[in-house]
């Protein structure tokens, strides 16, 4: 078979696309330097982003919707550097999203079909939300069809899948014990493919336009860690650069959510911040163009880019339920509750062995000197 | 194959010997056990506060007060000295006499060991009239110190160091050696707990270990809590087991 023509077409490059929007050399130029910071790239990396922005052809990207809630395009589109505007409108070419397509119904079908035709193992496909496999996937219809299906003949030909979200890397709310319609995290679906978790719910806009920048500008994934996550925004816990880390260190915590602590702006442990426990770039990048985070709000972090978070228990516990027990109870409930048992066991048997003793005591004298005459006696043999 | 005399195998009975005192745990052993002891009780104390901490205390600014980096601190020095302690035992299993072997070992698959731990059970169900002697620790016993020293504190040490590395970051030599423990559970917040819930079976062990070593050095026919501080066994009757 030969190759479509269509793929020979000309793309314009992300700098072509940035001047024609009337965008200066300088500003251009601006925007690379922010860009490599923004990566936590060195200076010398600006000129290296600026030629491929002038040399590459755009990347095209197909952005999917399963099962989930849209929180990650509405965090997407307030991204402030770089700008949601830029990335979409500059440095992507996004053929398909349901949800920011002005195209519908016929028309939309249509410009997925002709985006993986003329792009084949070319573009990218990021997934928001994620497929339920029960009910052979009725659970999530979209175009007439499972969504599992639509994920499936996507993914077959993308050069790189993104997970958008705690939905697509883990599963999220709808995945959550008992979980009915089985939904499934992407990777399990897609095998063959390499996949970028960008967890959280939503991720931060930053970190997802600063991901697709990577991408687009290097023409390759960001180095990840074990679990598929890009480690310049995943590799620290939100407690190891929260702002409040010196008053965990001091030992003073907000005991409750109105007391002297809460106004002093104290560390929310007690409180069941799971800053500890979560790694996220939270606390660093903020979010909405880093005006706050949820502990400067003060509410502890629910622990949203974490594997499985709905189903660890309270988000205002430390010490979280183990729901494997069947009834709620965390690891020192179930530990006092085993101490105590055992505690009660020993003192009993304690009383116990010493009436034990007491009777033997006062029945087994006699037998004692029987059998010191029994043993002097086999002695006696012996020799 | 050849059969082994009774006396080789590490809870073997004190038998027909006219001993009185048999030297059963060297130094090195005794000295292990009783850091190892202090190290668990610094560790439980200091987990415990750890995952639910003390009232706060607001008497200063937080620059000049550390309390919870210190108790922090202290768990982790504790924990440092645990595993060194341990893999130092482990070495002295191999190099030093045969009681030293037995908290490495457990013979699941003698019939005879079972039968032992059957004994022992009545014997603490008050259904036999006399216990049997040991030199070394009854089977028993040594059954639940395999799993709650030797295979507890192995799951303390490994799930302690991943949340550890955890601290010292991704790229940090540690964390490529522990940190697939946090991968494989998939949430830090799994390990903690799994890590906490160690902390209970380990303590719950203290619990049986001192009353059954305090029980047995009065109603056993052997010296008991004594032997870990001078290393002699001394027996309290001549009669055979």
């Amino acid at each position: 078979m030969t190759q479509p023509e269509t793929t020979t077409e000309r793309i314009e490059t992300f700098y072509e696309v940035m001047r024609a929007q009337g965008i200066t050399r300088r500003s251009f130029m601006k925007y690379c330097s922010l860009t490599a910071a923004a990566l936590g790239l060195g200076p010398a990396f600006v000129p290296k982003i600026a030629h491929a922005m002038e040399t590459k052809p755009r990347t095209p990207v197909i952005w999917l919707h399963g099962l989930e809630c849209t929180c990650c395009s509405e965090s997407f589109i307030r991204s402030g550097h770089p700008l949601a505007k830029d990335v979409i409108l500059s440095m992507i070419s996004l053929d398909y999203d349901d949800l920011l397509m002005a195209a519908a119904g016929h028309q939309a079908e249509a410009a997925l079909e002709e985006t993986i035709q003329k792009y084949k193992g070319n573009y990218i496909l990021a997934v928001e939300g994620n497929p339920p496999l029960n009910e052979d996937g009725m659970f999530c219809i979209s175009g007439g069809k499972p969504f599992l299906e639509k994920l499936k003949r996507v993914a077959k030909d993308a050069k790189a899948v993104i997970a958008w979200g705690a939905c697509a890397s883990y599963g999220c709310v709808q995945a959550a014990a008992p979980n009915p319609t089985q939904a499934t995290p992407i990777h399990k679906v897609i095998t063959d493919k390499p996949i970028i978790k960008v967890p959280g719910c939503p991720p931060i806009a930053e970190v997802m336009t600063g991901v697709i920048t990577y991408m687009v500008t290097f023409d390759k994934m960001p180095s990840l860690d074990r679990q598929g996550r890009p480690l310049m925004f995943y590799s620290q816990r939100i407690h190891d650069k929260c702002y409040r880390r010196p008053h965990f260190d001091a030992g003073q915590f907000v005991e409750a959510w109105d007391d002297e602590g809460a106004r002093k702006g104290y560390c929310l442990y007690k409180v069941g911040c799971k800053g500890p426990t979560t790694y996220n770039a939270c606390s660093t990048v903020r979010w909405n163009e880093g005006v706050s985070f949820p502990i400067q709000s003060g509410h502890g972090c629910i622990g949203c880019s974490e594997d499985g978070f709905w189903d660890q228990g309270s988000f205002y516990d430390r010490v979280t339920d183990v729901t494997q027990f069947g009834v709620e109870a965390n690891a020192d409930r179930v530990g006092l509750a085993a101490m105590g048992v055992v505690g009660g066991a020993v003192a009993g048997h304690a009383a116990l062995s010493a009436l034990k003793r007491a009777q033997q005591k006062a029945q087994g004298h006699a037998n004692a000197v029987k059998d010191d005459e029994k043993a002097a006696k086999a002695n006696k043999e012996e020799a | 194959m050849s059969v082994q005399p009774d006396t080789d195998t590490p809870f073997h009975k004190a038998g027909r010997h006219k001993q009185t005192s048999i030297y059963v745990y060297e130094a090195p052993v005794r000295i292990w056990h009783w850091v190892n002891a202090l190290a668990i009780m610094v560790l439980c104390l200091t987990g415990y506060f750890i995952g639910k901490p003390l009232p706060s205390f607001s008497g200063a600014e937080a620059t000049y007060q550390f309390f919870f980096g210190y108790l922090r601190f202290a768990h982790f020095a504790a924990g440092m000295v645990l595993t060194v302690g341990f893999f130092g035992r482990a070495y002295w299993a191999l190099v030093g006499n045969h009681h030293a072997k037995q908290l490495f070992s457990f013979p699941f698959w003698k019939a005879h060991f079972w039968a032992e731990v059957w004994f022992e059970l009545r014997w603490y169900m008050f259904l036999e009239r006399e216990p049997k002697k040991y030199e070394g620790h009854n089977p028993l016993a040594q059954m639940a110190m395999f799993f709650f020293i030797t295979v507890a504190t192995l799951f303390m040490i490994v799930t302690g160091f991943a949340l550890y590395a955890e601290g010292l970051g991704k790229s940090h030599w540690l964390y490529s050696i522990a940190g697939w423990v946090i991968e494989l559970a998939g949430n830090s917040l799994d390990v903690h707990m799994l890590h906490r819930m160690g902390m209970w079976a380990m303590l719950i062990f203290v619990v049986i270990h001192i009353y059954v070593a305090v029980r047995e050095d009065i109603m056993s026919r052997q010296s008991i809590v004594s032997t870990m501080i001078s290393g002699h066994r001394t027996f309290k009757d001549d009669r055979p087991d």
